[in-house]
């Protein structure tokens, strides 16, 4: 006579044998799944290719190199003011910045410094680039989630920095400005109130998207917990930016390693969020961008007063040496190692670009995740093709 | 401002990273070849290619668990020269009062075989950064230090790839940039830049002189329109 | 009206007919126009079509020829005959939904008795296009769609038709015309100035009909099955021309629906307060009526859409189980209670 409890054992049995006759019947082997090189979530031609079980992920491998322009090769063969057109296209949403630590290492091997009102100019141009740069992942990262109308406020509200970046450059994404020495250029006359008005616009374009996303219950259950980096693991991977500092390493360049540029003469906080999810790499960025705006209006208001350019000669020859300077891009940490052999343009540069690093993390992250997540975890690590590839 | 305290600070030792020096000499022992400091600037260490991987395992102890990056030199100097002749070279080099001069140095921590592989670290606690270098030896090939810094793993594939050293133990050393069908090593010196024998390299080629019957007509247009404007006001 | 012209059976079908075939389209038009592109442009700062026709009216014509002139392409593996029917099973259940859609008190084309359980039992048909379309597409990405859909439509048609059981049990009858006579003849506690609509009585049936029904239409934040930054579309991602047209002409066509049926079980469908029930000038104003509680209907519906981020998978079934059935649950039960006891 079968109990209660022996009558669920057999049940229990049983169905476990109909699932594996499922299995064996059906053959539910894996899916490869390619997500991209042409993908609305993408930034630009990357290619994920996942092995799917149902839906969630075995294995993620990103393939790169379908923008590889091999700058690294190029900047060979060109003097060292021509190098800056082609660096300003690595990270072509921020570009002012990537210009900077370049210009900043050729400056370190000459012995040049350049005068301070360059210096502060050169970082209201920094922070302004962050803004512009951060603002669009701001929106992007709802358009990932499926929240269509941020990305637009986004774009209306950066229009407003990218016209202030080309009154004083006049260009909008490549200003090509920085030049060994100083800046090409002095800000035009009413550039200083106009752009303060702009800055109190992006904190209202920053409280917006904290309305919209941040305290949405939808955006806050697609992202808490999803991707969580511990701080030992993005430390020996080597990513660094917004992606450290959410995973709760107290660690900013521009604070830690100032490399000449304003940031020491006035007062700001670096964020950091214990988390290291993909909510907490947004709320980072977020409070980035707003502190951002906070600096540029106590940095318009000192700027001091003197030449724009220090005197070096029309020729540019950079004497023989090595240097190392990486900076606090938008996107993380980017540095350029030049090795000069005294002569026109440099012997060999190094590209240290934060999404190499950034997205070397994506098969350790990826493991066991739901396709939706993959989307959301990719959205949160922002990186730029140009960035990655080079 | 900024200049008068830099220029101090140049004449003051730079404490921190003489600091540095020590206790990296003294945990590294006979691994360290030589080493090179500019103050306030940046430290190189260079090290033995066979103890590579002790090094990277003493360096991440000592507290440098951040990985910068990790790339390599090719001190030959490229056979086909730097420029190709253009008017825009020769102009450069008549009016220059001193004539370019390539170094025959090879660098920091001066190198002894052709390729030299230099990895940065950080400490995120210290602030702190220092850069290691080894030379390659002839077999053109390295431990791999993906085991101890993750992030190796990508910077070392892309190294594999573009200059053809060797990273013994890396399991995938698969292009990461370049096609499959892709032979030869980009970065190395003697391959060479396609682009340019193809199609040389103009130099400046896309600034005209004005037409001369129409820079007098320019000429006086720009003028009245400064007398206009208040004339030097 | 319709007696008094006292036409045989199949005359007056047909005109029926007719006059829906044509209503059909035209809504899901008019939809398209408001929402789709003017109401999400205003929404985003921009402005919408504004160059065919004044303020762009004329937009989804030129893109309905647009789309009718494109090549019919079919994926070279895919199943051809599932593959074509796939917009057809869609479009067809779209179509037998609006047979039971009241404009007036004459104005419809089948006055059923069952007309909420017909309406269910149809609008569910769509669940079966959106499987043979994923399946024949022979595309990955369409195949994660149609998975996902199915869970999807499957999981919310309970929390649907729950929340409808509290007003059919409220109405005491299953036809669409006598839900709308029980609202407009009904009281709330003795006032009945403005009868009883449902929307007040029943509004925790409401909400849950409003989840479901954007669970139902596949609009964000319930749009996995078509997610765009994901599956680049989903299962109907091997569509284009005419065959997407129909997928996209049932969408809005659907949302008409539902907003229809939203309208007339909580709202009091075509009738207004300070008529009686059997008044014929209802059967001309009633349309205007019925329209004017649609479009503030399909607005809640489409403002969320462009609003929220999309649910995963696994939270929107979650919700699905856990929240909205156990709520509707007690509805029927709070419902059944009133019902006996007031």
């Amino acid at each position: 006579m079968t109990t209660t409890s022996d009558r669920d054992q057999l049940a229990y049995i049983s169905s476990q044998a109909a699932d594996a006759r499922v299995n064996v019947e059906l053959n539910t082997g894996d899916m490869t799944l390619n997500i991209g090189p042409q993908h609305p979530a993408t930034h630009g031609t990357l290619r994920i290719a996942c092995r799917l079980d149902g839906e969630q992920v075995i294995m993620a491998e990103p393939m790169m190199g379908y923008m590889h322009r091999g700058y690294e090769k190029l900047c060979e063969v060109r003097t060292y003011p021509q190098c800056t057109t082609l660096i300003n296209r690595i990270d072509w949403l921020g570009s002012f910045a990537n210009e900077v630590p370049f210009i900043l290492a050729a400056e370190r091997l000459m012995e040049v410094e350049a005068p301070p009102r360059a210096q502060w100019i050169r970082t209201i141009l920094f922070e302004l680039s962050r803004i512009a740069n951060v603002a669009l992942f701001l929106g992007d990262m709802g358009v990932q989630l499926g929240a269509l109308t941020p990305v637009f406020f986004a774009f209306r509200d950066r229009e407003h920095v990218l016209n202030q970046i080309e009154a004083i450059t006049g260009g909008r994404f490549h200003p090509n400005f920085d030049r060994i020495g100083g800046l090409k250029d002095d800000i035009p006359k009413g550039w200083i109130e106009e752009t303060k008005s702009v800055m109190v616009k992006m904190r209202t374009f920053c409280d917006e998207m904290e309305d919209l996303l941040v305290g949405n219950e939808i955006f806050q259950t697609r992202c808490r917990g999803v991707g969580v980096i511990p701080a030992d693991v993005a430390l020996s991977y080597g990513m660094s930016g917004a992606n450290l500092r959410a995973s709760g390493v107290d660690w900013d360049l521009r604070r830690d390693a100032n490399p000449g540029l304003a940031w020491d003469q006035i007062d700001w906080r670096v964020w950091t969020h214990p988390d290291g999810d993909s909510f907490a790499r947004y709320w980072v960025r977020l409070q980035e961008t707003r502190e951002a705006t906070y600096i540029v209006d106590k940095l318009l208001d000192g700027i001091p007063s003197g030449p724009i350019m220090a005197k070096v000669p029309r020729i540019i020859k950079v004497p023989a040496g090595e240097a190392y300077i990486s900076t606090e891009n938008p996107l993380g940490e980017m540095g350029y190692y030049i090795v000069s052999k005294g002569e026109l343009g440099p012997f060999r540069v190094k590209i240290r670009t934060p999404s190499f690093n950034n997205i070397s993390v994506v098969p350790w992250v990826m493991k066991g995740v739901y396709v939706p997540d993959v989307i959301t975890i990719l959205g949160s690590l922002y990186f730029i093709l140009g960035d990655i590839d080079r | 401002m900024v200049s008068e305290s830099a220029e101090e600070t140049q004449l003051l030792p730079d404490d921190v990273r003489e600091a540095m020096l020590e206790s990296l000499s003294e945990a590294l022992g006979d691994a360290l070849v030589e080493s090179h400091l500019r103050p306030h600037e940046d430290l190189w260490l260079r090290v033995r290619a066979d103890r590579w991987q002790d090094v990277a395992q003493m360096a991440k102890s000592l507290g440098y668990t951040y990985f910068g990056f990790l790339s390599a030199i090719d001190w030959e100097i490229a056979p086909e020269g730097r420029y190709e002749n253009t008017e825009f070279d020769g102009e450069l080099e008549e009016e220059d009062s001193e004539p370019v001069v390539q170094s025959t140095s090879t660098g920091y921590a001066g190198g002894d075989t052709r390729f030299q592989v230099i990895v940065q670290l950080q400490s995120p606690t210290e602030h702190t950064a220092f850069h290691l270098k080894t030379d390659v030896g002839e077999d053109n090939s390295i431990d791999t230090l993906r085991d101890i810094y993750a992030g190796a793993d990508w910077h070392e594939r892309e190294i594999h790839e573009m200059f053809g050293i060797g990273f013994r133990g890396h399991p995938n050393l698969h292009p990461l940039y370049l096609p499959g069908e892709f032979e030869g090593h980009p970065l190395r010196k003697d391959f060479p830049l396609l682009a340019r024998h193809v199609k040389p390299w103009p130099g400046v080629v896309d600034i005209e002189d004005i037409p001369e019957h129409l820079e007098a007509e320019l000429e006086a247009q720009v003028m009245a329109a400064f007398e206009a404007a208040g004339g030097g006001e | 009206m319709i007696e008094l012209l006292a036409l045989p059976y199949w005359q007056e079908t047909s005109i029926k007919l007719g006059l829906a075939l044509v209503v059909i389209p035209t809504t899901s038009l008019i939809l398209v126009y408001l929402f789709l592109f003017k109401m999400m442009a205003f929404m985003q700062s921009r402005l919408g079509p504004n160059e065919t026709g004044p303020y762009g009216t004329l937009q989804l014509i030129a893109e309905a020829i647009k789309f009718l002139q494109k090549e019919d392409i079919n994926p070279a593996q895919a199943d051809r005959r599932v593959f074509r029917l796939a917009p057809v099973v869609v479009l067809a259940s779209t179509f037998l939904l609006y047979v039971v859609l009241p404009a007036g008190p004459d104005a419809v084309v089948q006055n059923l008795d069952t007309g909420v359980f017909y309406a269910m039992a149809v609008s569910s048909l769509s669940v079966l296009g959106i499987l043979m379309a994923g399946w024949a597409s022979a595309n990955k990405y369409a195949l994660l769609g149609g998975l996902r859909a199915a869970g999807q439509l499957i999981a919310y048609e309970l929390p649907l038709i729950l929340a409808v059981m509290g007003v059919v049990i409220q109405a005491e009858t299953m036809n669409l015309q006598g839900i709308v006579e029980a609202q407009a003849t009904g009281e709330i506690f003795g006032i009945g100035v403005i009868g009883n609509p449902f929307i007040l009585t029943q509004f925790l049936a409401f909400l849950i009909f409003m989840i479901a029904a954007q669970a139902e239409l596949t609009q964000t934040p319930f749009d996995m099955p078509v997610a765009e930054t994901e599956l680049v579309g989903g299962y109907h991602i091997e569509y284009t021309g005419f065959r997407f047209l129909l997928f996209f002409m049932a969408e809005f066509g659907t949302a008409f629906a539902f907003a229809a049926l939203a309208s007339v079980m909580f709202l009091g469908g075509w009738w207004i307060p300070g008529f009686d029930v059997d008044n014929n000038i209802l059967n001309i104003l009633g349309p205007g009526v019925m329209l004017g509680k649609i479009l503030l209907v399909a607005f809640f519906i489409f403002w969320v859409r462009f609003t929220y981020p999309r649910l995963r998978e696994d939270q929107l079934q979650k919700f699905a189980w856990k929240v909205l059935i156990p709520l509707a649950l007690v509805n029927i039960v709070l419902t059944g209670i009133f019902k006996v006891v007031f």
